[in-house]
């Protein structure tokens, strides 16, 4: 059995000042070049697992129980320099919405060169050349052009693709891919699919894809968690959760994406027996959780 | 013998390109609808697909006449609309109804969804309570009627986009026009919200031009088929046909890049 490079036992969220879950008792490992799927509608906490590795929680929202490893360290029990510097240098995210996660007022080749500088202490020559080289991977003519460019000047793959390269530059392990295709167009999102898992290859990364859609998971996951309202309903390698989808929620996520290649087959919305006997499964947990707390 | 609610032919449309704009010339146009000659024929639903910037919203825009077209004839129902002025096309406004993407920015956040719905009844003066139509809208898209006195935020987005479809119903319009209608929704409220446009579609013999990046969906729901590629239609089909035997590479690569739910190795690597 491979170690696991990333390690997620028993977290829980919550909303600090309601009270409110978010995550509850999350666990999930990610063994070094696998990509782990992380699917649910809006709302299932997905982008938050993300979000509390690489230490990015929205201030209203703390953790209450858990711990996260990254190669054999807990990141919730370091101060916060010593968290950043680890996070900083082992991981990076491929962020949903390229165009607000770049500064509008900054060309690109200071933002891409940023971590190298900052966190790993590259020289400024040596950082420009690596992004040179990492723009070119991700197949973009004309590198020297686009590193002087404004984020504005570029197309929207085209400032996908100059995210994942920066995601790539400080040759992290654990990549965190939150929604990276969703504002693309299908053409545009496989040549970004396709993308993403040459890179992963090249440079041996583990990747934690975040996605609401099964199509995708389908295409490029080994192993997947579905989630909902902040609970993992099912986790299992991606190969069995499609051929034979062992939680009905799970079952029925698949059978509510149209297919053209099935235009008969009736569309089944999921069934409210399945959200109802979820629903009560949660409320159990948190009944739990609570005597265990007090 | 077809009978055509929209007849459009040499269609083009351009927009002037701000950013190009010399001080003191005018600016010049960048051509988004290239001459598109297409029709609609009442009581089918047609698909309108393509890339972000093929030029497709702008087309259903220039349809429902929110854009007035540099030259090319719209003729709907047997009038010319492609240069009516605002107040020939008043007459036309009920039949020509829109359905949005997003529905929290497309519903007036101030109003009460029953105020939404009966407002555009009211201002068409159709016949009957306006109150009536509104209940009797919201009866159709299956929501209950106690959600006439909520806001929209006080109701889920599957919901708020079903007020959406509505408004739009609740004035029996001839055309609709639905612009990336389930993007926004999860697989669980799209499949509810296409569900429910098939049944309307065959309830009302609503005719409907669906425009979506999506042809999983378009598949489902739409009769015939217009992909656009770059301001021109590259490819015109009944959807059955479109799909078994895509004439246009175009077309093709469209259909290679959905991600199926299936395991399959193969996919990344196929071009």
């Amino acid at each position: 059995m491979t170690e696991a490079f990333l390690s997620i036992e028993n977290l829980s969220a919550r909303v600090a000042a309601i009270g409110t879950p978010i995550l509850r008792s999350v666990s999930l490992k990610v063994i070094p070049g696998e990509t782990h799927g992380l699917v649910g509608e809006s709302g299932a906490g997905k982008s938050m697992i993300g979000k509390a590795i690489m230490g990015l929680l929205p201030r209203a929202i703390e953790i209450t129980e858990g711990e996260i490893w990254l190669e054999g360290r807990n990141l919730l029990d370091m101060k916060r320099g010593e968290r950043r510097r680890i996070i900083g240098a082992q991981t990076a995210i491929i962020p949903q919405d390229p165009l607000t996660a770049l500064n509008p007022s900054r060309r690109i080749g200071p933002q891409m060169t940023d971590r190298l500088t900052h966190i790993l202490g590259w020289a400024e020559r040596k950082a420009q050349v690596r992004a040179l080289g990492l723009l070119e991977e991700v197949h973009i003519r004309d590198p020297k052009r686009v590193m002087h460019s404004y984020p504005h000047e570029l197309s929207g793959g085209m400032r996908q693709r100059v995210l994942i390269a920066a995601a790539f530059a400080a040759e992290p392990k654990l990549i965190v891919a939150d929604e990276p295709t969703t504002a693309l167009d299908v053409t545009v999102q496989k040549q970004i699919l396709r993308l993403i898992a040459e890179l992963k290859a090249h440079h041996e990364t583990s990747l934690l894809f975040v996605t609401h859609d099964m199509g995708v998971v389908a295409k490029i996951c080994q192993r997947v968690s579905v989630l909902f309202s902040g609970r993992i309903v099912e986790q299992n390698e991606a190969a069995s959760i499609f051929s034979n989808p062992g939680h009905a929620y799970t079952k029925s996520l698949i059978q509510a994406t149209p297919r053209y290649d099935r235009p008969d087959e009736s569309l089944l919305p999921v069934d409210p027996a399945i959200l109802e006997a979820l629903d009560r499964e949660i409320a159990t947990h948190d009944r739990q959780q609570g005597t265990a707390d007090g | 013998m077809a009978d055509h609610l929209f007849k459009v032919e040499g269609l083009r449309l351009s927009f002037p390109d701000l950013a190009a704009k010399p001080l003191f010339r005018p600016a010049p146009r960048i051509e988004v609808l290239k001459g598109l000659n297409f029709s609609i024929t009442a009581g089918k639903v047609i698909g309108i697909v393509g890339e972000s910037g093929s030029g497709k919203s702008t087309l259903g825009r220039a349809l429902v006449r929110l854009l007035e077209p540099d030259s090319g004839t719209i003729l709907f129902d047997g009038a010319d609309i492609s240069h009516a002025s605002p107040s020939d096309l008043a007459g036309h406004r009920r039949h020509l109804q829109m359905i949005f993407q997003d529905p929290m920015s497309s519903l007036n956040p101030r109003q009460k969804v029953g105020t939404i719905i009966s407002g555009p009844v009211r201002f068409h003066h159709l016949a009957g309570n306006p109150a009536d139509a509104a209940a009797e809208a919201l009866e159709r898209v299956g929501l209950p009627a106690d959600i006439l006195n909520r806001y929209p935020h006080q109701i889920s987005g599957g919901q708020r986009q079903r007020v959406g479809i509505a408004r739009a119903i609740a004035l029996s319009p001839r055309f609709i026009l639905a612009d990336e209608i389930v993007s926004g929704l999860d697989v669980s409220s799209q499949a509810q919200i296409i569900t429910l446009l098939e049944k309307l579609v065959a309830d009302l013999q609503l005719t409907l031009a669906f425009i979506s990046h999506d042809l999983s969906v378009v598949r489902r729901l739409c009769d015939r088929i217009i992909v656009m590629h770059a301001g021109q239609i590259v490819e015109e089909a009944d959807a059955a046909d479109l799909f078994s035997n895509p004439q246009h590479d175009y077309t093709r690569n469209l259909l290679a890049a959905i991600p199926l739910p299936e395991i399959d190795d193969q996919w990344l690597s196929a071009s």
